[in-house]
C-alpha cells in the first residue's frame, strides 16, 4: 500500500516537473527564435537597407527600399478593401443577423480563414491577374485582402457583442433608432476591440508570401502606381534566402527582422492597449 | 486626423504614376539572370525612362506568363518548338541573348580538386544508378583523387527550368538510358534527387549540403566559390568550361542558325568545345500594339546586340557570334 | 381593415407595410441591408474560390479521374500526373507536427492553468501567442539556416544512432526532408494548442478537480483523469485548428523539405507536400494538363481543410468553448 502511495506521489511530482519543462521549452524556443533573429539581423541592418534599391545579382550591396514601401502599399490595399468589409459584415452578425443566416456566413467565413494562403493566391491570379494580363500591386492587394476580411469579421463581431445590451436598451429607451444606436452607441463602446482586431488581421498578413508569389510578383525598381508589379519584404526574404549569394543571406535576416519588429510591434501595442481598456482580448 | 489624411497624401502622391516613364515587365531563365540583371540595371542608368523590371522564375514561367500576357516579354534558355509556338495565342520571335554553359557543380568535403566527369558517370549519377562518391565510374576517371565513400546528394530544379532542359537535352544524347528513362524537358521526372528552386536555390543546396551535386550555370559556381567538374567532350577531352571552350561548341551553329535560330549545341563537335553549352533567348512578340512600349524593346534590344555584348564576358558568359547579331538585327525590323 | 390583409391569423401585413416603410425612413432598413450585402460578399467570394478551382481542373479531371487520387506519377514530360505523393506528404509533414506540438503543448497548456501563479501564467501566454504572430517565411528563414545544419549533423545522427534499425530513421540524412519539415510546422503550431488548450481547462469547474483531491487523487492524477478528458473536446478542436494551418503551410515547408514527388518511408527522405508544390510549379505550369492538375491538388487540399475546420467548429461548439482566434 505504501509502495503504491509512494508511485503516486512520485509521478505527481515528475509529471507536474514535466509540464513545467514543456512550458519552459516552448517560451526557449520564441527566445531563441527572437534571438538569433534580432541578432543576425541586427548586425545585417545599415542605412542602405532602407534606403536603396536592389543591385543586380552577385554585387554587393544595395538594399531593400522599394519591398518596404511595396509591404506598405500592398498592407494599405488590403485594409483599404478589406477592412471595412470585414467589419460592417461583423456589424451584421452582431446586429441584425438572423440564426441560419448567421450560421452560415460564420461557417464560411471560419472557411475561407482556413483556406491556404496559395490557394488565395492562385485564386487571384486567375480573377485578377490573368484578365488583367498583368501581375499588379492591385492584384496583391486583392490577395491580402481575402485574407483580412474573415479575421476582421470575426474579431468585430466578438467585440460588438461584447457590448452590454444594457447600453443599446438605454438607447433604444431614449428613442433612438437601431441605426442610430448602433452609429453612436455601440460601434464607439467597442472601438479599442475593432481597432485592436483591425490592427491585429493586418499584422498577420503583412507577414504572408504564398498570395503575393502570383500576384504582386516582383520588381527591382521603385513600382508607380496600383497597376504594376511589386516588390514586398516577405517575398524577398524568400528568394533571398534560397539563394546562394551570402550578401543576399545578409539581407534576409535583415529584411526578417525589420518583418517582425513591424508584427510583433503591431501585437504588442494592441494587447496592451486591450488589457488597459479592461475588455478580454480574443 | 489631418494627420493621417496628410500622410495618406503623402503616401498617395509618393506612389502615383511617375511621368513619361515606359515600364516593362518580364520573366523567365535563371540561367542568364546575373547578366540581364546588370544589363536592365545599366539600361536604366542609361535610359531612365525605361524601366525593364526582369523577375527570374525559370524558364518554363518564362513561357507561361507571356502566353497568358501578364508579361511584356519572357526569356528561356530552351528554344521553342513549332508545337509550343503554335500553342500561343499570337506569333513570337526567338532572339538569342548569350551563350553559356552549365557545369556540374560539388560539395566534397575533403576534396579540392577539380573532377573529371565522364558524360555515363554524370547520366548514372542523375539516374541513381551510382550513389557514392567513390564508385569506380567517378573513381576510374579521377586517379589519385581519395573520394570519400559517401552517399552522393543529387540536386536538381524543382521548377520548370531551361537549364534543365539543356542538361537533359545533353543527358538524353550520351545516355540511351536517360532518354528513354526520362527524356528531356523543362521539368522532368527525377529518379533521385532534391529539388531546389531557380539556379538559385540549385547553388545554394549545394553550397550547403556536403556531398552535393549539382548543375548550374558558370557564373553562379564562380560567383559562391563553388567546385565544378570537367567534362569529357565528344572528342574524348576533359573540357573546362570557359569563354574558349563555350566559342568553340558555339563555332559551327552560326551557319545552322541562318535557316533556324533554335539550335541546340549539347555536345557539339570539336576539339576543345565544352559539350554543356547553350544559347539562351529572348521571346519577344512580333506585334506590341503600345508603340511606347514596342519602341523601349525594339531600343533595348538593339543595345543588347552592341554594347550589352561588350559586357557578357566579364560574367563569364560567351558573345553572341557575328553572324548571329546579323540575323537578329533583321529579327528586330520584324517587330511592328 | 387594409385589403392589403392575407388570411386569417397571418402577420399583420397593413402594419407590416406601414412599418417597413417607417424603418426605411428611419434608416434601419438601410442599414439592415447595406451590413447584409457586405456579409454576402464573404459567401461570394468563397463560392467563388470554390468555382474558379472546379472549373480550371476540367482537364485533369477528365484525363485521370479518380486515378489522380492513387497515382504516384508526377511527369511533366509525358503528362502523367497524380496527387498521392503530394497528399502522402502533407499528411506526414502534419502527423510528424501533431507528434511533437501535442504532448509539448498540452503539458505546457496544463502547466500553465493548472500550477503556474495567475500573473506568470498570463505572461508566458502572451508571449506564446506572439509565437503565432511570426511570418511563416521567417519560420523558413530559421528553418534553413538553424534547423536542417541541426538535422544534418547531431538531430540525425543522434535518432539514426539509437533507432537507425526501423524503417522510418534508415536511409541517408540530408538535413532536408519530411522530418524536418514536422519539426518546423510544430514549432509553428505548438501556440495554437497551448493558447485554446489553455483556455479550456481555465474554464473546467473547480468543483470537478476539488472532488478529485478530495477523494485523495493526487494533483497530476486529478488533471490528467478528471481535468483533461472534460476539456477533452475543446483540445480535440484546437488540434484540428492546428492540423489545418500545418496542412495548408507553404513557405516555411518548401524551404526545407526537399522538394521530391516521392513516397518514401523514411522520415530522412526528402518529399513534397501539395501547398509546396503549388507555389513551385504553378507559375510555370505550361501545357493545360499540367496547370490543370496543380489546380486539382488544391482543390484536394481545400476540401481538406473544409472538412477538418467543419469538425473543429462542431467541437468547439461542442464544448461551448469561446471563438478561438
Amino acid at each position: 500500500m505504501n509502495l503504491r502511495l509512494t508511485w503516486r506521489k512520485s509521478l505527481n511530482v515528475f509529471m507536474l516537473t514535466l509540464t513545467g519543462v514543456a512550458a519552459l521549452a516552448v517560451v526557449s524556443v520564441l527566445f531563441l527564435i527572437l534571438g538569433y533573429l534580432v541578432w543576425n539581423g541586427w548586425k545585417s541592418l545599415n542605412l542602405d537597407f532602407f534606403t536603396k534599391l536592389p543591385v543586380p545579382v552577385g554585387e554587393m550591396g544595395g538594399g531593400m527600399a522599394n519591398a518596404i514601401v511595396g509591404s506598405l502599399k500592398l498592407l494599405l490595399l488590403a485594409a483599404v478593401i478589406g477592412l471595412p468589409m470585414g467589419v460592417m459584415a461583423g456589424i451584421y452578425l452582431a446586429e441584425f443577423g438572423g440564426r441560419t443566416y448567421g450560421f452560415t456566413i460564420r461557417y464560411v467565413t471560419d472557411l475561407l480563414n482556413g483556406v491556404p494562403s496559395i490557394v488565395i493566391g492562385i485564386f487571384v491570379w486567375s480573377i485578377v491577374v490573368a484578365p488583367m494580363k498583368t501581375f499588379s500591386t492591385f492584384a496583391g492587394g486583392v490577395a491580402l485582402a481575402i485574407m483580412v476580411i474573415p479575421i476582421t469579421l470575426r474579431s468585430s463581431e466578438a467585440f460588438l457583442r461584447a457590448v452590454p445590451t444594457s447600453l443599446r436598451e438605454g438607447a433604444m429607451a431614449l428613442g433612438a433608432s437601431k441605426w442610430r444606436t448602433i452609429l453612436t452607441v455601440v460601434l464607439p463602446a467597442a472601438r479599442g476591440g475593432i481597432i485592436t482586431g483591425m490592427l491585429l488581421a493586418l499584422a498577420r498578413v503583412a507577414g504572408e508570401t504564398a498570395p503575393l508569389l502570383f500576384t504582386a510578383f516582383g520588381n527591382q525598381f521603385w513600382s508607380p502606381g496600383w497597376k504594376q508589379p511589386v516588390a514586398s519584404l516577405p517575398v524577398m526574404i524568400y528568394t533571398y534566402a534560397i539563394s546562394p549569394y551570402q550578401d543576399w543571406h545578409r539581407q534576409a535576416w535583415a529584411a526578417g527582422l525589420v518583418l517582425l519588429a513591424i508584427v510583433l510591434i503591431a501585437n504588442i501595442g494592441t494587447r496592451i492597449v486591450l488589457s488597459r481598456g479592461g475588455v478580454r482580448s480574443v | 486626423m489631418k494627420k493621417t489624411l496628410f500622410v495618406l497624401a503623402l503616401l498617395l502622391g509618393f506612389t502615383a504614376t511617375a511621368g513619361a516613364q515606359t515600364l516593362l515587365n518580364a520573366a523567365g531563365a535563371t540561367f542568364p539572370y546575373p547578366i540581364y540583371s546588370k544589363w536592365f540595371s545599366v539600361y536604366h542608368q542609361d535610359h531612365s525612362n525605361v524601366q525593364i523590371n526582369y523577375q527570374s522564375i525559370g524558364s518554363g514561367g518564362g513561357i507561361q506568363q507571356l502566353k497568358a500576357g501578364t508579361v511584356d516579354f519572357g526569356a528561356s534558355d530552351m528554344p521553342l518548338n513549332d508545337e509550343t509556338l503554335g500553342q500561343f495565342p499570337f506569333k513570337i520571335l526567338q532572339f538569342p541573348t548569350v551563350l553559356g554553359a552549365i557545369v556540374p557543380t560539388y560539395n566534397i568535403p575533403g576534396v579540392q580538386a577539380e573532377l573529371k566527369f565522364t558524360p555515363q558517370a554524370l547520366a548514372d549519377i542523375y539516374l541513381g544508378k551510382v550513389t557514392k562518391w567513390n564508385d569506380p565510374e567517378i573513381a576510374g576517371a579521377n586517379p589519385g583523387v581519395k573520394l570519400p565513400a559517401d552517399d552522393i546528394v543529387v540536386i536538381h530544379r524543382s521548377d520548370g527550368s531551361g537549364t534543365t532542359f539543356v542538361w537533359t537535352d545533353y543527358l538524353s544524347k550520351v545516355s540511351p538510358d536517360w532518354k528513354t528513362k526520362v527524356g528531356s524537358n523543362t521539368s522532368v521526372k527525377w529518379p533521385v534527387g532534391l529539388g531546389g528552386k531557380g539556379n538559385e536555390g540549385v547553388s545554394g543546396l549545394v553550397q550547403q549540403t556536403p556531398n552535393a551535386i549539382g548543375y548550374v550555370e558558370l557564373i553562379y559556381a564562380l560567383q559562391n566559390h563553388l567546385s565544378y567538374g570537367v567534362v569529357k567532350n565528344s572528342s574524348g577531352k576533359f573540357i573546362k568550361a570557359s569563354l574558349e571552350t563555350v566559342n568553340e561548341a558555339a563555332a559551327g551553329a552560326a551557319a545552322k542558325m541562318q535557316k533556324d535560330i533554335r539550335i541546340s549545341i549539347t555536345d557539339a563537335p570539336g576539339a576543345n568545345a565544352y559539350p554543356i553549352c547553350s544559347f539562351t533567348y529572348l521571346l519577344i512578340p512580333v506585334n506590341i500594339s503600345d508603340a511606347t512600349k514596342r519602341d523601349a524593346i525594339k531600343g533595348f534590344l538593339n543595345w543588347m546586340v552592341a554594347d550589352g555584348q561588350t559586357m557578357v564576358e566579364s560574367l563569364n558568359y560567351a558573345q553572341l557570334p557575328k553572324a548571329v547579331v546579323d540575323i537578329e538585327k533583321k529579327q528586330i525590323s520584324e517587330i511592328r | 381593415m387594409d385589403s392589403n390583409a392575407s388570411a386569417i391569423g397571418s402577420a399583420p401585413s397593413p402594419w407590416t407595410v406601414r412599418s417597413i416603410r417607417r424603418r426605411l425612413v428611419s434608416g434601419d432598413e438601410v442599414a439592415h441591408i447595406v451590413t447584409l450585402v457586405f456579409a454576402s460578399f464573404v459567401i461570394l467570394i468563397a463560392s467563388l474560390l470554390i468555382n474558379e478551382l472546379w472549373v480550371n481542373c476540367v482537364l485533369s479531371r477528365h484525363a485521370f479521374g479518380w486515378h489522380f487520387w492513387f497515382s504516384s506519377e508526377w511527369d511533366p514530360v509525358f503528362e502523367h500526373f497524380g496527387a498521392l505523393p503530394f497528399i502522402y506528404g502533407t499528411i506526414v509533414t502534419s502527423a510528424i507536427a501533431l507528434v511533437i506540438a501535442l504532448p509539448l503543448g498540452l503539458a505546457a497548456a496544463t502547466f500553465l492553468a493548472e500550477l503556474a501563479p495567475r500573473t506568470l501564467s498570463d505572461t508566458v501566454s502572451f508571449l506564446i501567442d506572439l509565437l503565432a504572430a511570426i511570418p511563416s517565411v521567417i519560420y523558413g528563414l530559421l528553418g534553413i539556416f538553424i534547423v536542417v545544419p541541426l538535422m544534418r549533423t547531431m538531430i540525425g545522427p543522434a535518432l539514426k544512432s539509437v533507432f537507425g534499425f526501423l524503417p522510418i530513421f534508415s536511409g541517408p540524412n540530408y538535413g532536408v526532408g519530411f522530418l524536418t519539415a514536422g519539426i518546423v510546422l510544430a514549432i509553428m503550431v505548438v501556440p495554437y494548442i497551448i493558447s485554446i488548450s489553455r483556455e479550456v481547462l481555465l474554464t473546467v469547474p473547480r468543483d470537478q478537480r476539488e472532488a478529485a483531491l478530495a477523494l485523495g487523487a493526487t494533483r497530476w492524477e486529478s488533471t490528467w483523469k478528471v481535468v483533461i478528458p472534460w476539456a477533452r473536446t475543446g483540445i480535440m478542436g484546437s488540434v484540428f485548428l492546428a492540423l489545418a494551418r500545418a496542412l495548408g503551410e507553404t513557405m516555411a515547408v518548401t524551404m526545407v523539405i526537399g522538394n521530391d514527388p516521392k513516397i518514401a518511408a523514411s522520415l530522412f527522405a526528402p518529399g513534397y507536400t501539395i501547398a509546396a508544390v503549388i507555389a513551385n510549379e504553378f507559375s510555370e505550369a505550361f501545357g493545360n494538363v499540367y496547370r490543370s492538375s496543380l489546380i486539382e491538388l488544391a482543390l484536394v487540399l481545400f476540401l481538406i481543410t473544409f472538412i477538418l475546420n467543419g469538425f473543429a467548429r462542431l467541437l468547439i461548439i461542442a464544448t461551448g468553448g469561446g471563438s478561438p482566434s
